[in-house]
């Protein structure tokens, strides 16, 4: 990749909301993985009064169930998921702070309106590019939900991970821009 | 008879899963490339060469290619003069997969139960088991393991024989209705006719022909064809962010059906089509 940016993690506001989407990033820093199953449990201990596992102001949170490091490596392969799964959970995430998700695939409109109001970025790696993607996780660590297996919420740390920003804070959309582009006849009416 | 003991099956089949796990096929490793050359957007062909470098990386150093490595499946074609001996065959099928996935990194992935004790088993099993009994004494063994991205962006209807016409158009919808999810450049495998599990066994199938191959029914390789360059115009391109390589094949697989109806099932499958065969 060519002209990619340097974000350094946590984003802030401002940074998140200067980034449009077709931006190419490299990620340094740490973050946290999470999907459904740690999703499901982060907004039932909300919901019961209790608290996230981990800061959440301005962090990332990777949507990623990584396979087993072979020894020497600091993490198995490490490519997203598809993110429609977590819609549900993740507006009350950007309400209370969550500035940028990296996962696969389109958001739900109600993502997108939480990504407008609170100036959150959704990023993307390709699908499928596992291996590849696991060469900037220098460090993994479980830090909360241990029992959930490769669902348990890790922290990376990472170095120049690139990233593709597909929705903006601006509901700027790579994935609708290439859709609408050439097919319209196609799309489910 | 032929006799085969079970432990060259197990020993087989572990080998099957970590190769398709590790080396995607030629084939595919192809089909990306070509179609990084005949990409226009500097975005879609920044992603074919990224999935180009992680194959490579995968195989030089046996690291899954996806990190869902998926539900284990194996089709198995048994000679009917083969004789199995030294145990039964769904266990050492299901031992050698346990064995690949245990010894060779990959995740397990697999719940005990779907809608009550939503526990791992821990080992990725049960493996998925079709067997088909054939002529001669040989066993040819299939080793694929299913990613649930696109496998959660598959579809099923069934047709009347009214709406048969409408059958190429539920065929693109599903592939745009998926849009980024099933991990595109994808491989659409549809079996058509049948029953309901005839189809969705069919669709699988499908999945894993070579790209590039054509059904042998003149008919259904011009379909295939037609369908792939409609599919490859919706836009969605690699990883959904725009370009021309939305699909790098679309598969058709049918079978004679009953006078009230089509049963069609779209599987989807990502570019990483994780498949290994031999025979023994």
């Amino acid at each position: 990749m060519t002209n990619e940016k340097r974000v350094q993690l946590p984003i802030a506001n401002e940074t998140a909301a200067s980034l449009r989407a077709g931006d190419l990033l490299l990620l340094s820093g740490t973050f946290y993985t999470g999907r459904d199953a740690a999703h499901a449990r982060m907004i039932e201990n909300l919901n019961k009064g209790g608290e996230l596992p981990f800061d959440i102001k301005d962090q990332l949170i990777y949507y990623v169930g990584p396979s087993p490091a072979k020894p020497g490596y600091a993490v198995g392969s490490a490519g997203p998921t598809s993110s429609y799964r977590m819609d549900p959970y993740t507006p009350r995430l950007i309400e209370l702070g969550l500035r940028a998700m990296l996962g696969k695939g389109n958001r739900s409109a109600e993502v997108i309106s939480a990504m407008r109001k609170y100036s959150a970025v959704y990023l993307t790696v390709p699908g499928g590019a596992a291996a590849l993607i696991s060469r900037s996780i220098v460090k993994s660590e479980v830090i909360a939900y241990e029992d959930l297996g490769t669902e348990a919420v890790h922290r990376f740390t990472v170095k120049d991970m690139p990233v593709i920003v597909t929705i903006d804070s601006h509901g700027n959309n790579l994935y609708e821009a290439a859709i609408n582009r050439e097919a319209k006849t196609y799309i489910k009416k | 008879m032929r006799e085969i003991g079970v432990s060259l099956i197990r020993e087989k089949i572990c080998e099957l899963f970590l190769s398709a796990n590790y080396a995607i096929s030629e084939d595919i490793a192809c089909a990306v490339m070509e179609a990084r050359e005949s990409e226009e957007e500097p975005l879609a062909k920044t992603v074919l060469s990224q999935l180009s470098e992680n194959y490579e990386i995968a195989k030089a150093e046996s690291l899954p290619i996806c990190q869902d490595t998926g539900m284990a499946i194996v089709f198995a074609e048994v000679g009917q003069d083969v004789h199995i001996v030294g145990g039964d065959f769904f266990s050492a099928v299901n031992d050698g997969m346990k064995r690949a996935y245990d010894e060779g990194y990959l995740r397990k992935s697999v719940l005990k139960d779907p809608l009550f004790e939503r526990i791992n088993t821990g080992d990725n099993s049960p493996v998925i088991l079709h067997t088909d009994i054939v002529s001669g004494d040989k066993i040819k063994l299939t080793a694929v393991a299913k990613g649930f991205g696109s496998e959660n962006m598959s579809k099923m209807r069934i047709f009347t024989p009214a709406e048969v016409e409408q059958i190429p158009d539920f065929i693109a919808d599903t592939v745009a209705d998926a849009g980024s999810n099933s991990c595109p450049p994808v491989i659409v495998g549809v079996g058509l006719g049948g029953t309901v599990e005839k189809a969705a066994l069919l669709a699988k199938k499908a999945t894993i022909r070579p790209i590039g191959s054509h059904n042998e029914n003149p008919g259904y390789a011009a379909l295939e064809k037609s369908l792939l360059s409609r599919i490859n115009r919706l836009g969605i391109g690699p990883a959904g962010l725009g370009g021309s390589a939305t699909a790098l094949a679309v598969n058709l697989e049918y079978h004679p059906c009953h006078i009230a109806s089509v049963p069609v099932v779209v599987n989807l499958c990502c570019h990483a089509s994780r498949h290994s065969s031999c025979t023994i």
